[in-house]
C-alpha cells in the first residue's frame, strides 16, 4: 500500500517547514554539476566567480552555458512579444491558468501513450497533451465567463486549481501504474533549465521564432483586438478566431516554457517584461520591442548568474532579474514611470500655485482702497503685503514664501522697499489673463448653465488653469461681453 | 478498498477541517472579485516561510504562521502599490508581485536546503496521507498534530466572520457604501488577506499549495450559483467543501482500481479537488436559476411562447385582409416569417391546438374565439407601440415595425393602456391599420 511505502520513506515525522522547503528541491531538481556544493546552512558564504568565469559565461563560451542562456533568452523574447498583447487585453493571468492547466494533459498523454504500448515519454506527444488541456482550460474559462454569473477572476481560479488537482490525481495514478518510463515526468513540469540538451534548444528557438513571426504577421489585427474589440467586430474581423489564435500562441510559449524553465518562470516571463515595457512607451510597436528586450535580457542575465554562482536556481534568478528590471522601469520609465509622473505632477502643481498667486495679487489690487482711483491701468503699481496674501487663500506661510520666491525669480513680482510685493509688467499681464479666464468661466456658468453666482468660484478656480486659447475664444463668443478686447470683466459675484 | 479507522478517518477529518476553513473565506474572495488574490497569496507565502526559518532556525508553527502572514500582507500591499503608483492593470500587478516573491522564496530556500530533510512531493501534492502518523498528545488522547492546528484556524476564521459579518458583507457588495457608513473597507480587506494567508499556510501542508486555491474558490463559486443570500451561500459552500473532502478521499482509494488494473489509489488532495470540480460542474449545469440547463430551458420556453404569439398574430393579420384566404398552413408560414426550424414551429402549433386557440381545418388552421382575443391583445400592443414610437420618439414610420415586433411580447395589459393614453387614443397605427380595442369590439 502506498501509505506504508510512504511511511518507510519518510520515517513518519513530517512538518510544515520541510514541506515548504521542499518546493525548492522541485524547482531545482536537477542541480547542475558546477553548482553542486556540500555547504551547510550555517555556511552562508557565497563563492564569488572569478573574472575569467564571468567572461566565459557572459560571452557564451561553454557549450552547456550557451545552450541554456540562448534558450532562456529566446524564450524570454517570445514571451515578451506575445505577453504584450495579453497585457493590453488585460489577460495577464491567463498565462497562469494555461500553465497550470497543462499538468493533466501531460499525465493523460503519458497514460495514452503507455496504453498504446509506447514508452510514454515522447516529447511531442506530451507537449501535444499539454497544449490540448491548456486550450480546454481556456475554453472553460471563456464559457464560464460568458454563460454564468461568475466573474472572470473566479472562472480563472477555478480552472487553474481544478485542472491542477486533476493533474495531480492523474500523476498519482501514473506513479503507481505498471509499465512506462515515468522517471523525469516531473522535470517536465518544473523545468530543467540547467540540463537542457540541444533538442530542447531547437524546440524552444523554433517555437519562439514561429510565435514571434505570427505575432508580427497579425500585428494589425491583434492591435485592433487589444484596443477596441467591439470596433473590430463591427468592421467584420473574425474576433473570436483572432482571440483563439492569440491564446494558441500563448499556449505554445507556455508549453515550451514549462518544459524548459518551469511553471512559475513562464508565468513571470509572460507578465513581467510587458508590464515593465509599458513604463517606457505608449506605442505598441515599441512596447513589443522593449518587452522582447527585457524578456531576453532577463533570460540571459538570469541564466548567466545562475551559471556563475553556486546554488542559484536558474528559473528563480531569471524571475528575480525580470522583477528587478520591472522595478527599475517602474521608477525610471520615461513614459509612465513614477519619477516622470511625479515631475509632471509637480510642474503642474507649481503652475497652478503660481497662477493662484498672481490672481490673488490682482484681485487684492482691485479691492485696494481709493488711493489708486483713476489709475485703473496702473493697478499693478499697488503693492500687496504678505499678510494680505496669506489671508487671500488657504495656503500656509512656508508654502507662500516659497511661492513668492519662485515668482520673484521668474520676474513676475518684485518686492517693494516696504517689504510688500508688486506685479511686474509681465506678471500683471499673466495675472490679468488668468483673472479674465476665471471670470469668463464664471459668467459662462451663471448665464449659460444657470448656476448660482455664489457657487461658481470654486469650479472656475479649477478650470481657469486648463482653458486654452480656442476655449477662451469660444467663451468670449458665448458670453458676449460688452467690453473692449482683453479687458478684464468685473467679478460677477462681487 | 481498505478503510483503516486510525488512518482514513483522520484523513477525512483533516480534509474536512481544511476545506471548511478555506470555503468560509472563499465566499468573500469570490464576491469581492479577489479569487486570484488567493492564488497570489498561496504562492507568495513561500518567502515568508523561508525568512521565518532563516531567522528563527526552527520550524515551529508560530514562526511559520507569522512569516506567512507578513508575506501575505506584503503581497497585497505590493500589488496595490504597483497598481496605484505604476498604473498597471490589476491582474498584471498581481502576476508580477507573486511570481517575484515566489522566486525570492525559492532562492532563500535553496540557500538553506542542505540542512533540511526533504520530501519534494509534499508541497505540491500535500501530505494528507501522512498527517495521521504525525500525532501528538491533545487533552490526554493521541490525535494527529494537524487536527488541533486546523481546528484552531477554523475557529478563528469562524469567529472573525461571525464578528465582522455585517462589515464583511457590506464591503463585499458595496465598498463605497461601506466607507460611507464608517466601515474601514481597507482594514476589512487586510483582515481577510491575513486570514487567507494563515489558512493557506495551515492547509498547504495537507493539500498542497495550489489546491488550497481550489478549496478556497470552488465551493464558494458553486454556492454563488445556487443562492443570492450571503448566509445561505456560506452554508452551501461549507457543505460543498466538506463533501468534496470526504468524497475526495473515498474516490482516491476506490476509483483508480476500477479504471486501471494494478493501481491501488491516488493522491487524496488531487481527488478532493477533482470531486470539488465535479460538484461545481454539476452545479453549473443543474442550478435552478443560474444553471446552464435551466437558463437554456427558459430561453427555449420564451422563444416557444414568442413563436406561439407570432402564429396568432399572423393568423389575425390574415383575417384582417380585405379577402381573407381562409385556413392557413401556419407551420410553413412561421418557418418562413420567423426563420425558425419546422420542429419548433410545429410544436408551437400543437401547443396552441391543445390550448384551444387554433382550430384545425381541412387545409390549414384558423383562430378560435379565445385565440382571436389573445391575438387582438398582441396586435393592439404592437400597433400602439408603433404609434408611440412614431408620435413620441419621432421615428420614421417605416422603422418601427421591428422594434414593435419585439416589444409586443413583453407588453402587459396596463402598459398597453398607458401607451393608449399617451398616444391620444388612436384608432389606427401609423401605417393606417386599425388598432383592436377590447372596450368596444367590432360586432
Amino acid at each position: 500500500m502506498k501509505k506504508a511505502h510512504a511511511i518507510n520513506r519518510r520515517g513518519g515525522a513530517h512538518r510544515l517547514g520541510a514541506c515548504a522547503l521542499a518546493a525548492a528541491a522541485l524547482f531545482t531538481a536537477p542541480t547542475p554539476a558546477w553548482a553542486r556544493t556540500t555547504q551547510s546552512i550555517t555556511d552562508t558564504r557565497v563563492a564569488w566567480p572569478t573574472l575569467s568565469d564571468l567572461i566565459s559565461v557572459i560571452t557564451l563560451q561553454g557549450y552547456n552555458t550557451r545552450l541554456v542562456v540562448l534558450s532562456t533568452a529566446m524564450l524570454g523574447l517570445a514571451a515578451g512579444v506575445i505577453g504584450s498583447f495579453l497585457l493590453l487585453r488585460k489577460r495577464s493571468l491567463m498565462g497562469d491558468v494555461l500553465s497550470h492547466a497543462t499538468l493533466p494533459g501531460i499525465a493523460a498523454a503519458f497514460m495514452v501513450m503507455v496504453a498504446w504500448g509506447g514508452g510514454g515519454k515522447s516529447l511531442p506527444g506530451l507537449l501535444a497533451g499539454a497544449t490540448v488541456f491548456a486550450l480546454l482550460g481556456v475554453g472553460c474559462v471563456q464559457l464560464m465567463d460568458r454563460h454564468t454569473r461568475l466573474k472572470d477572476d473566479t472562472a480563472m481560479g477555478i480552472v487553474l486549481s481544478v485542472y491542477f488537482g486533476l493533474g495531480i490525481a492523474l500523476m498519482g495514478i501514473v506513479q503507481s501504474m505498471p509499465g512506462g518510463n515515468k522517471a523525469g515526468l516531473e522535470s517536465f513540469i518544473y523545468g530543467k533549465t540547467a540540463s537542457m540538451v540541444f533538442n530542447d534548444f531547437v524546440l524552444i528557438a523554433g517555437v519562439a521564432c514561429a510565435c514571434s513571426a505570427v505575432c508580427l504577421t497579425f500585428f494589425k489585427e491583434f492591435k485592433l483586438l487589444c484596443f477596441d474589440d467591439g470596433f473590430a467586430q463591427s468592421q467584420g474581423w473574425p474576433v473570436h478566431t483572432l482571440d483563439l489564435l492569440m491564446l494558441i500562441l500563448v499556449t505554445c510559449v507556455t508549453v515550451i516554457g514549462l518544459q524548459a524553465v518551469g511553471l512559475i518562470l513562464v508565468i513571470a516571463l509572460l507578465i513581467t517584461p510587458p508590464a515593465a515595457a509599458r513604463f517606457w512607451t505608449e506605442d505598441l510597436r515599441k512596447l513589443m520591442a522593449v518587452s522582447a528586450v527585457v524578456g531576453a535580457l532577463s533570460g540571459w542575465l538570469g541564466a548567466s548568474v545562475s551559471a556563475l554562482v553556486p546554488r542559484m536556481p536558474a528559473g528563480a534568478i531569471i524571475v528575480i532579474v525580470a522583477a528587478a528590471l520591472f522595478v527599475l522601469s517602474m521608477v525610471f520609465g520615461t513614459a509612465r514611470g513614477v519619477l516622470v509622473r511625479a515631475r509632471r505632477r509637480r510642474r503642474l502643481d507649481r503652475r497652478i500655485a503660481r497662477q493662484h498667486l498672481l490672481r490673488a495679487m490682482f484681485e487684492l489690487n482691485e479691492q485696494a482702497p481709493a488711493s489708486h482711483t483713476g489709475q485703473t491701468t496702473t493697478q499693478r503699481d499697488a503693492s500687496v503685503t504678505f499678510r494680505q496674501l496669506l489671508a487671500a487663500r488657504s495656503w500656509n506661510t512656508r508654502a507662500l514664501k516659497r511661492l513668492l520666491n519662485r515668482a520673484r525669480r521668474a520676474e513676475l513680482i518684485q518686492p517693494t522697499p516696504a517689504g510688500a510685493y508688486t506685479l511686474t509688467e509681465q506678471g500683471a499681464a499673466e495675472a490679468a489673463r488668468h483673472v479674465r479666464n476665471h471670470r469668463l468661466w464664471e459668467i459662462y456658468l451663471i448665464t449659460r448653465a444657470d448656476i448660482a453666482p455664489n457657487h461658481v468660484d470654486r469650479d472656475a478656480d479649477e478650470v481657469e488653469h486648463v482653458l486654452g486659447t480656442d476655449m477662451v475664444a469660444q467663451l468670449e463668443q458665448l458670453v458676449k461681453l460688452p467690453l473692449p478686447k482683453r479687458a478684464v470683466p468685473a467679478s460677477p459675484h462681487g | 478498498m481498505q478503510w483503516t479507522h486510525e488512518i482514513d478517518t483522520w484523513i477525512v477529518v483533516i480534509g474536512v477541517l481544511c476545506s471548511l476553513s478555506c470555503a468560509l473565506l472563499g465566499n468573500f474572495l469570490v464576491l469581492q472579485r479577489m479569487s486570484m488574490m488567493g492564488d497570489a497569496i498561496s504562492h507568495a507565502v513561500l518567502p515568508g516561510l523561508a525568512v521565518a526559518f532563516l531567522i528563527t532556525g526552527s520550524r515551529s508553527s508560530v514562526a511559520m504562521l507569522t512569516g506567512a502572514v507578513i508575506a501575505g500582507l506584503l503581497t497585497t500591499l505590493f500589488t496595490q502599490w504597483v497598481q496605484g503608483f505604476g498604473k498597471v492593470d490589476r491582474g498584471a500587478a498581481m502576476g508580477v508581485v507573486f511570481t517575484s516573491l515566489f522566486a525570492i522564496g525559492l532562492v532563500l530556500i535553496v540557500q538553506a536546503a542542505d540542512s533540511i530533510d526533504l520530501d519534494p512531493n509534499c508541497v505540491l501534492y500535500g501530505a494528507i496521507e501522512l498527517a495521521p502518523l504525525d500525532d501528538t498528545l491533545f487533552f490526554g488522547s493521541r490525535v494527529p498534530r494537524a487536527v488541533p492546528l486546523l481546528a484552531l484556524v477554523l475557529l478563528v476564521n469562524a469567529a472573525v466572520v461571525a464578528l465582522f459579518y455585517k462589515e464583511l458583507k457590506i464591503s463585499s457588495f458595496d465598498p463605497a457604501l461601506a466607507t460611507a457608513l464608517g466601515i474601514n473597507a481597507n482594514a476589512m480587506h487586510y483582515l481577510l488577506m491575513v486570514l487567507v494567508a494563515v489558512t493557506a499556510v495551515a492547509s498547504f501542508e495537507m493539500i498542497g499549495s495550489i489546491l488550497v486555491i481550489a478549496m478556497l474558490i470552488v465551493p464558494a463559486a458553486a454556492a454563488h450559483l445556487l443562492t443570492d443570500r450571503l448566509g445561505a451561500m456560506i452554508a452551501v459552500s461549507l457543505v460543498f467543501g466538506a463533501a468534496s473532502a470526504a468524497l475526495g478521499h473515498l474516490a482516491a482509494i476506490t476509483v483508480p482500481p476500477l479504471l486501471f488494473t494494478g493501481v491501488q489509489d491516488t493522491t487524496t488532495s488531487g481527488m478532493m479537488v477533482v470531486v470539488a470540480g465535479v460538484l461545481f460542474g454539476t452545479t453549473v449545469l443543474l442550478a435552478p436559476r443560474h444553471g446552464a440547463i435551466s437558463k437554456a430551458w427558459h430561453r427555449w420556453a420564451f422563444s416557444l411562447r414568442m413563436l406561439k404569439e407570432d402564429a396568432l398574430g399572423l393568423l389575425y393579420r390574415f383575417e384582417e385582409l380585405p379577402s381573407p384566404p381562409g385556413p392557413v398552413s401556419i407551420v410553413t408560414m412561421l418557418c418562413h416569417a420567423k426563420r425558425t426550424g419546422p420542429l419548433l414551429a410545429r410544436l408551437a402549433v400543437i401547443r396552441l391546438l391543445a390550448e384551444g386557440k387554433l382550430q384545425r381545418q381541412r387545409n390549414g388552421y384558423t383562430l378560435t374565439a379565445a385565440g382571436r382575443d389573445q391575438a387582438a391583445g398582441l396586435i393592439r400592443a404592437h400597433r400602439l407601440w408603433e404609434s408611440y414610437l412614431v408620435d413620441r420618439i419621432a421615428l420614421p414610420a417605416d422603422h418601427v415595425h421591428r422594434t414593435a415586433e419585439g416589444l409586443e411580447h413583453i407588453t402587459t395589459e396596463s402598459l398597453a393602456q398607458a401607451l393608449y393614453e399617451r398616444t391620444g387614443h388612436p384608432a389606427t397605427d401609423p401605417h393606417g391599420k386599425a388598432i383592436p380595442n377590447p372596450d368596444h369590439k367590432q360586432n
